[in-house]
């Protein structure tokens, strides 16, 4: 059994077997990271390349450690220290850096779509590691596998997406996965931070009322608030984004059940979350860092036998 | 498709392998079982019970062990990995691995390979229900062998189990 995809470009192209196979992997995966030894010669004969034209603290190292873990090359190239400074396309630059024999290539960039077009124009496998606005694949794998994990599976549990929905990838990555796995999602947030058909665009519940969201939910997804990508002003300030929006531990003991809250990083502490709620006894939050490393080892293993790269009788 | 052991030969072969590792190590003071996933497992399954019934005080440590991160032709078709389970230390014991057909030898060098990654044993036995002799792709032979049969390559030797399969019987097709 194997994927019915030669590269990861997004949730979107995935069948929920494919989830429950990256998942099922990612287990086994992270088992190995238990042991004396937490290293598999899997991947030894692979070279990876992670192409990140875009900051990245977690992913980057996630990526790094499970490529390190499998046994495999790794090249690491951001965009920051490269030629891309001095004008070189992107296209030219993977393809250099393929010219040089490299069998996968992990791609962060901020335009959408742009691990869609080197796939199209290039043998190797990708994995997209956050396009844009688009989707971040791995970080949907892997909250999936750490809700698993708090409430024991997929199928039926009720989970609020909660905060800047309208710059998210991981919003809508997990979006993606969590209604192909039979999931319930909420999306909560302002008004202006919410894309205003989502609801009939890709069937999640809608509220403006953070409580009511907490109050329905088993899991919090808690995201950041992307200034960043944010070129006009959405809600007035950050104080008063977290005072109406923000999740505190008074607001956490207003409701009347115990809820798990997740977090994708890097935290605004005391914007979106408090840092008595993002280290409390219900965040997951490290968890979701270790099982990063796990869902990643599985996808880059899944993967390595796509056609382009496959080993042996040729 | 030919028998090449019943049901009953094979519960008589497996007594008699259990009382083999016996005499070989007696108690199993310094000994552990590890049963090679995934259809190891039911051989070693049925060892570890003969053996804990013939040392019902003693404590036999028995852990399975999943090959697959670790076989040679790993990216020619990639294998769903199944669960790995030691939950004790290898280091300077004596490990007996199980499997149910010993054939080429490349799963056994890769289940040495993954050992490793738990410890240093002591030493390394190998105990398989069949063994395909004048096989082997490497030099692995057995310290333990239900039986020994000559087949042809082109042949394949199936064990089967009657919690998995139709009944259980080791079987011998073209």
């Amino acid at each position: 059994m194997t994927l019915s995809t030669p590269h990861l470009l997004g949730i979107k192209d995935l069948l929920p077997s494919d989830i429950r196979l990256i998942l099922d992997t990612a287990k086994q995966f992270k088992d190995v990271l238990q042991r004396p030894v937490k290293k598999v010669p899997s991947l030894r004969d692979v070279t990876i390349v992670n192409l990140f034209f875009e900051n990245s603290t977690r992913t980057r190292i996630s990526f790094e450690l499970a490529e390190k873990r499998l046994s495999a090359d790794v090249l690491n190239f951001t965009a920051a220290a490269s030629s891309v400074k001095k004008g070189e396309t992107m296209l030219d630059t993977v393809n250099n850096i393929l010219s040089m024999k490299v069998d996968m290539v992990v791609l962060r960039h901020s335009a959408s779509g742009a691990p869609h077009f080197l796939a199209k124009h290039i043998p190797a496998a990708i994995v997209n590691a956050g396009d844009g606005i688009n989707e971040h694949p791995t970080q949907a794998l892997l909250d999936a596998l750490s809700i698993e994990e708090a409430t024991g599976g997929l199928e039926g549990k009720k989970i609020a997406i909660i905060g800047d929905i309208m710059h998210s990838r991981v919003a809508l990555s997990n979006i993606y996965l969590l209604s192909k796995m039979g999931t319930e999602v909420t999306v909560a947030g302002p008004p202006t931070l919410i894309p205003k058909y989502i609801k009939e665009a890709l069937g999640v519940n809608v509220t403006y009322d953070i409580k009511e969201a907490l109050q329905w939910c088993d899991v919090a997804n808690v995201l950041r608030i992307q200034l960043e990508r944010q070129n006009q002003p959405l809600f007035s300030s950050l104080r008063e984004y977290n005072l109406a929006y923000g999740i505190s531990r008074k607001l956490l003991e207003s409701l009347k059940k115990q809820i798990v809250i997740m977090h994708p990083g890097p935290i605004n502490r005391g914007v979106e979350l408090d840092s008595d709620v993002a280290d409390g006894n219900e965040s997951i939050i490290l968890q979701q860092v270790e099982n990063g490393v796990a869902v990643r080892m599985a996808v880059l293993y899944l993967l390595s036998q796509a056609p382009t790269l496959k080993g042996g009788e040729s | 498709m030919k028998t090449i052991l019943t049901e009953q030969q094979i519960s008589l072969t497996i007594k008699r392998l259990a009382h083999q590792v016996l005499e070989n190590h007696l108690d199993l003071a310094d000994t552990v079982i590890i049963g090679m996933q995934p259809r190891g497992v039911y051989v070693s399954d049925k060892i570890v019970e003969e053996l804990r019934s013939n040392l019902p005080e003693k404590q036999v440590n028995y852990g399975i062990l999943d090959i697959t991160f670790y076989r040679d032709d790993v990216r020619r078709e990639i294998k769903v990995p199944n669960k790995t389970d030691i939950n004790f230390s290898i280091e300077n014991k004596k490990v007996i691995l199980i499997d149910d057909v010993l054939y080429t030898g490349r799963t056994i060098r890769a289940a040495l390979d993954a050992l490793l990654d738990f410890g240093r044993p002591a030493k390394v036995e190998l105990c398989v229900l069949i063994d395909r002799r004048f096989s082997r792709e490497l030099p692995i032979q057995p310290d333990y062998a239900g039986k020994v049969i000559d087949a042809l390559i082109s042949q394949k030797v199936k064990v089967l189990w009657k919690e998995k399969d139709a009944a259980t019987e080791v079987i011998i097709t073209e």
